[in-house]
């Protein structure tokens, strides 16, 4: 049996969704019967091929985080935008109420315990964006997942649909946004 | 039920709502008499007692072929209202993603997170997303007050503290200012400051609020998150006392 193929990502979150992911525990060894991964940091595969479903972990803050969802966005069947970063800018989005500059300034110039005041500009470094976003302002999102972070069971859910060829319809007891 | 010639066909002063007949007293709003028969009907600014606002309109229910807020509306005798329809509740979920977009609600940094009516709301209607682009709008927080914080970020205007601090406190402390997008809560202090207002942590207006923007200060995570009002019920699921004590953050079950 080809097993579903799933890539996973996290954009600007802090991988708290996918420690949530990891948290399902030995269920994994189960799920990993029917699934397998492309593109995920869970296996430090770089690149996404062609996939069924995608799975996106925090917002945009930056040009990366827009190349890299474009590239999940072209290559999976299904993309689910996965926590609340990803579904409204979460936690990183609470910089939207301040410049751009300011931001900067007060990480890097004047903020507590700051030695050797500089603003990094390399050009390795992604551009930030003016705001933080959710994703589904810039690409086509399927299904959503909230919580921060979804629970297990949340992921298992959604997967568990799709894998069953149903819409994803998550159970009351399970939608949270905390 | 076939009534006799001269009888109407309902009793006097109950009506009918999703079929259940509910009774009501002269005078009561639909919203009124569906809370005291414990039938839930969705809401964010109604309270009782207070003077109905009329503004969220998540309480709009049908009756017969027109669209009205239970919370304004007078109940009549023989009345077939319809409230928890497919239809009203999906209207009903495209304007509570308005009220997040709208403002500022991350709710894994929001103290009232378990306890909000508004999120209570979003799980209750099955709200995944805000589906709108999000405004981001920068409002003003006021910490000024020894007791009592206002965080603007999350005010959804549904003006009960407003109402609650005139009615209920003898007070004025809270007015709504400005209109559509430019509309904001302001405080009736010379400063504009909430130190400088005469509320009081007792006031009615300092509890009243059902989101996170009126907030106690220093007892905010005595009920740890997961344990709280909403975390275990849903909202339809408890009677309005319940709604109100998690407003105020007490959580007994
Ligand atoms: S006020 Fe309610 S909806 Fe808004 S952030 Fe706080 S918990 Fe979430
Ligand atoms: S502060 Fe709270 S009670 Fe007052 S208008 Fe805003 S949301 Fe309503
Ligand atoms: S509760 Fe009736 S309009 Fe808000």
């Amino acid at each position: 049996m080809t097993k579903i193929r799933i890539a996973t990502t996290s954009l600007a979150g802090c991988f708290g969704c996918h420690t949530s992911f990891l948290d399902m525990d030995e269920r994994l060894v189960e799920l990993l019967e029917h699934v397998e991964f492309d593109r995920s940091p869970l296996n430090d595969i770089k690149h996404c091929g062609p996939c069924d479903i995608g799975l996106v972990e925090g917002g945009l803050c930056n040009a990366d985080n827009v190349h890299v969802l474009r590239e999940v966005r072209a290559n999976c069947r299904v993309l689910v935008a996965v926590g609340a970063c990803a579904i409204n800018g979460g936690i990183p989005a609470m910089r939207n109420h301040f410049g751009l500059g300011a931001c900067l300034e007060e990480s890097y110039l004047n903020g507590i315990g700051v030695e050797d005041p500089q603003i990094p500009d390399d050009a390795e470094l992604p551009l930030l964006l003016d705001k933080v976003h959710p994703i589904h302002e810039v690409v086509r999102v399927d299904y959503y997942l909230p919580g921060c972070p979804p629970s297990p069971e949340g992921f298992l859910s959604v997967l568990g649909d799709l894998l069953e060829g149903r819409e994803p319809v998550l159970p009351k007891k399970l939608l949270h946004y905390d | 039920m076939s009534a006799g010639a001269n009888q109407p066909e309902f009793s006097p002063n109950t009506f009918t709502m999703d079929g259940i007949e509910i009774p009501f007293k002269d005078g009561q709003t639909l919203m009124d008499a569906a809370l005291a028969a414990g039938v839930y009907i969705p809401h964010l600014c109604h309270h009782p007692g207070l003077t109905p606002h009329g503004s969220c309109k998540l309480c709009m229910v049908d009756i017969g072929s027109g669209r009205a807020s239970s919370c304004t509306t007078p109940a009549v005798a023989g009345q077939q209202v319809s409230n928890n329809t497919p239809a009203l509740n999906e209207a009903r979920r495209t304007l509570t993603q308005m009220l997040f977009i709208e403002g500022n609600h991350l709710c894994p940094s929001c103290e009232k997170t378990g306890n909000c009516t508004l999120q209570a709301m979003a799980y209750h209607l099955g709200m995944l997303e805000g589906h709108f682009p999000q405004f981001f709008q920068r409002r003003e927080v006021d910490a000024s007050h020894s007791t009592v914080m206002l965080d603007r970020d999350r005010c959804i205007l549904c003006e009960l503290c407003v109402r609650a601090s005139r009615e209920v406190d003898g007070k004025n402390v809270f007015a709504v200012a400005g209109r559509g997008i430019t509309a904001r809560l302001i405080v009736n202090s010379p400063s504009g400051k909430l130190a400088d207002s005469d509320l009081e942590i007792d006031d009615l207006a300092a509890h009243i609020c059902p989101v996170g923007a009126i907030l106690i200060k220093a007892h905010a995570y005595e009920i740890p998150i997961g344990w709280r009002t909403f975390d275990l019920r849903q909202i339809d699921e408890i009677g309005p006392e319940k709604v109100i004590q998690a407003r105020v953050g007490h959580t007994d079950d």
